[in-house]
C-alpha cells in the first residue's frame, strides 16, 4: 500500500497540477493552523492562571474552628471550640486516602500589630506553627538555611524560618541571617533558614514573603497553646479528590467535639480542589471551543478537498477509462483518488502544525524577555497529544473527503470513460 | 482465440430501445490479422468494446481463449482485461503526465510487477517500437505517429492474447498511418491475433482478413491478399 509506486503516482497526479494542488491544501492548512493556535492559547492562559495557584498541592482544603449554630445534646448553639491535637490522629486513622494533615497554630494576621522584635527593628509577620510537611502543600523556595524538620518538631526547638520581605525588615543587607535570633512575642527564636514562595491561593506575593514558620511543637509551648489546633490542610492521595473526603473528615471532627452532625458552620474551610476544578472546568470549555471552532474550519477545508477531488475526478475520467482498460481494478482507481486525497490533506495539515508551531515559537521567545508572573498568559503549548489528535483528525478527514469522490471516479462505466474526452 | 455465438447488443435511450447488435456469429483463430468494416452507427465499436470486456452483451456467448467470458464483474473484468487483451486507441490515450516509458509500464504496474521489471520490459517494448531515445518525454512532446506507437507499446507490454485496435489510424495523416499498419504488420508476422476496426478501405487491406458489418449483422467475411505497408513508407 505504501510502496514507491504509489507515492510515485500520487506525486505525479498531484504535481500535474500543482497551483491548484496548493490553493486546494491551503483551507486545510488554514483549519489546522487555528486549531493549534486556539489551544496553545487557551493552554497558555491555562497555565498563566495556574501559575497563580504556585505550585499548591491543589488537592487541597484548610479548615478551622468556628462557633457552633446549633444546639446539641445540651451543648448551646454559638459555642466556641478548637480543634485538638489528637484530632489529626483521629482524622488520620478514620479517613482513609489523605497523604498529609498539617495541623497550624498562628500568631498575628494581616494588618496586626508589630509582633516580632531583632535588636532595634520590629515588624508585623504572621507567625505560624506549623509541621514539616506543609512545605509539600505550600510549596516555598529555601533560599538559605534549612525548612524546620521532625527533629525541631519532637524537640520543641525554638527555631524559625524567615521569609525574605522578613529578612529585609529586621536585618540590614549583608548581614548574617542564620544562627541569629529573632523574639517572637517576648520568646527568642533561631533563624534556621529563608524562604521565597509564590503567589499562594490568592495570588498576593508580597504579603507571602511576611511569614515566620517555627516547628508546631515548639509554638504551641512557647505561646500556651495547650493541645489546642487553630487551622489544617488536609491533602487527599492524587486518586482520590479531597472534595469527595472532606465530609468523613468533618464527621470524625463533629463526634469527637460533640457537634450537631447537620452543623454546617461549626467548621469553616476552603477548598482548594473545587475553587481548581472550577477554573479548570472553565479551561476545559475553553478548550472545547478551541476545538469546534477549529474542527469547523478544518471541515470546510476539507470539503474543499473534496470538491476539488471531485473535479479532479471528472477531468481525469478519460485517463481512469485508460486505467481501467490496462487492467486497473475498481479498488486500485478507488486507493489511489483516496490516496491523493488523504495524502494532501496530511501535508497540508503538517504545513498548517508546522507554521503554528512556528508561531507558538515566536510568541514564546517574546514571552520569555519578559516578566510574566503578574500576566495571565505563560508558555502557549500544544503537547504531542494535540498533534497526534490533529493527525488523525487529518487522517480521517481525508478518507471521508476522498470516498465520494473515489466512488464517482468508478461508477462510470470504462467504456463510457473512454469516450469522455 | 475468440469465439462469438449469437451476440446481441441493444441500448436504452429513453423509451426506445436501439438494437445495435443482432445477433453476431464470428471466430478469429490464433495469430490472425483481421479488419473490421462498416459505416458509422454499423455497430463495430460495440462489438470491439464487448471484446474488450469493455461492455457486456444482453445475450450470446463469448469465449476467448478457452475461457467463457461471462457474469464478470468489474475486478475479474479488470484482470482478464490486462492478462488477455491489449488496446490500441485512436486518440491514443497516453496518460498525459508520464512519460513514454511510464505510459507503457502502466499496464505491469497492475499486474503488480517490481519496478525494475517493470521499466525494463517498458524499455525493450519501446526499443521494439523503435523510441528508445524517446523514453523519457512526455507524450505532448511526441508527434502522432510516435504516440500512437507508444501506445502500441503499451498494448503490447503485459504480453496479452490478443490486440485489439479501434480506428488505430483515425489521427493520422496517410504517412504515418501506413508507419504504423507496417508496425502492427509485423507484430502480426510474430504471431499475434490482432483486430483492427476501420472504415478505411486502405488499412483494411493490410489486414489478411476484412469483416463488414452493417446495421448490426456481418453481411460479409473474406479472406484478402494482405498488402504490405511498407511498400508505402
Amino acid at each position: 500500500m505504501f510502496s514507491r509506486d504509489n507515492w510515485d503516482e500520487i506525486l505525479e497526479a498531484l504535481s500535474a497540477n500543482w497551483f491548484r494542488t496548493v490553493l486546494t491544501a491551503f483551507g486545510v492548512l488554514w483549519g489546522i493552523f487555528i486549531l493549534v493556535i486556539l489551544l496553545a492559547a487557551g493552554k497558555g492562559l491555562e497555565n498563566g492562571v495556574k501559575q497563580g495557584f504556585g505550585g499548591m498541592a491543589t488537592n487541597s482544603m484548610f479548615m478551622w474552628s468556628q462557633t457552633t449554630s446549633k444546639p446539641y445534646k445540651g451543648l448551646p448553639q454559638g459555642r466556641r471550640f478548637s480543634f485538638k491535637t489528637g484530632d489529626v490522629e483521629a482524622i488520620k486513622e478514620q479517613v482513609p486516602h489523605l497523604r498529609f494533615i498539617s495541623p497550624r497554630n498562628q500568631l498575628g494576621g494581616f494588618g496586626g500589630a508589630n509582633n516580632v522584635v531583632r535588636g532595634l527593628n520590629t515588624g508585623a509577620y504572621n507567625v505560624y506553627g506549623d509541621y514539616p510537611e506543609i512545605i509539600q502543600q505550600e510549596p516555598m523556595d529555601i533560599t538559605s538555611g534549612r525548612f524546620i524538620n521532625h527533629s525541631d518538631i519532637k524537640e520543641k526547638r525554638k527555631v524559625a524560618v524567615i521569609g525574605e520581605s522578613v529578612r529585609s525588615g529586621l536585618y540590614e543587607p549583608g548581614e548574617k541571617v542564620l544562627g541569629s535570633y529573632i523574639k517572637i512575642s517576648g520568646v527568642n527564636f533561631m533563624v534556621i533558614g529563608t524562604y521565597k514562595k509564590k503567589g499562594g491561593g490568592n495570588g498576593n506575593v508580597e504579603e507571602a514573603q511576611k511569614q515566620i514558620y517555627v516547628p508546631f511543637t515548639a509554638f504551641s509551648q512557647a505561646f500556651n497553646r495547650g493541645e489546642d489546633v487553630g487551622w489544617m490542610a488536609i491533602t487527599a492521595n492524587d486518586d482520590h479528590s479531597i472534595t469527595s473526603l472532606k465530609n468523613q473528615v468533618f464527621d470524625v471532627l463533629k463526634d469527637r467535639h460533640t457537634i450537631h452532625p447537620e452543623d454546617d458552620r461549626a467548621v469553616g474551610h476552603f477548598d482548594l480542589y473545587e475553587e481548581f476544578n472550577k477554573i479548570n472546568g472553565l479551561f476545559v470549555a475553553l478548550k472545547g471551543v478551541a476545538y469546534f471552532v477549529g474542527i469547523l474550519v478544518l471541515l470546510s477545508g476539507i470539503i474543499g478537498i473534496s470538491n476539488i477531488m471531485l473535479i479532479v475526478v471528472k477531468e481525469r475520467t478519460n485517463e481512469i477509462g485508460v486505467r481501467r482498460a490496462l487492467g486497473a481494478t475498481p479498488w486500485a482507481i478507488r486507493g489511489q483518488i483516496l490516496m491523493e486525497s488523504i495524502f494532501l490533506t496530511i501535508m497540508s495539515g503538517m504545513a498548517g502544525i508546522a507554521m503554528a508551531t512556528a508561531v507558538i515559537f515566536l510568541v514564546n521567545n517574546a514571552l520569555s524577555g519578559m516578566d510574566t508572573s503578574e500576566m495571565m498568559f505563560l508558555n502557549p503549548s500544544v503537547d504531542l497529544g494535540v498533534v497526534m489528535t490533529a493527525l488523525a483528525i487529518l487522517v480521517i478527514s481525508g478518507l471521508l473527503a476522498g470516498l465520494i469522490p473515489a466512488q464517482n471516479a468508478i461508477r462510470i462505466k470504462p467504456v463510457d470513460a473512454l469516450r469522455t474526452e | 482465440m475468440i469465439e462469438i455465438k449469437d451476440l446481441h447488443k441493444s441500448y436504452k435511450t429513453g423509451s426506445n430501445s436501439l438494437h445495435v447488435l443482432k445477433g453476431i456469429n464470428f471466430s478469429v483463430a490464433e495469430g490472425e490479422l483481421v479488419s473490421i468494416m462498416g459505416s458509422s452507427g454499423s455497430g463495430k465499436s460495440t462489438l470491439l468494446n464487448i471484446l474488450g470486456m469493455l461492455d457486456e452483451a444482453d445475450s450470446g456467448t463469448y469465449t476467448l481463449d478457452g475461457v467463457p467470458i461471462k457474469n464478470l464483474n468489474e475486478k475479474i473484468a479488470a484482470r482478464y482485461r490486462n492478462k488477455f487483451l491489449g488496446f490500441i486507441f485512436q486518440s491514443f490515450n497516453l496518460i498525459s503526465y508520464k512519460s513514454a516509458v511510464d505510459n507503457v509500464a502502466l499496464p505491469l504496474y497492475y499486474q503488480g510487477l517490481k519496478r525494475k521489471e517493470r521499466m525494463d520490459r517498458a524499455m525493450a517494448y519501446l526499443e521494439k517500437v523503435g523510441l528508445t531515445d524517446w523514453a523519457q518525454h512526455l507524450p505532448n512532446e511526441l508527434s502522432g505517429g510516435q504516440k500512437q506507437r507508444v501506445a502500441i507499446a503499451r498494448a503490447l507490454a503485459s504480453d496479452p492474447k490478443v490486440l485489439l485496435a479501434d480506428e488505430p489510424t483515425g489521427a493520422l495523416d496517410t504517412k504515418t498511418s501506413y508507419e504504423v499498419m507496417d508496425l502492427i504488420q509485423k507484430i502480426n508476422e510474430e504471431g499475434r491475433t490482432i483486430l483492427i476496426v476501420t472504415h478505411e478501405h486502405d488499412i483494411a487491406e493490410m489486414t489478411k482478413r476484412i469483416v463488414n458489418l452493417k446495421d448490426g449483422v456481418i453481411i460479409d467475411d473474406n479472406k484478402v491478399d494482405q498488402i504490405k505497408a511498407l511498400q508505402y513508407v
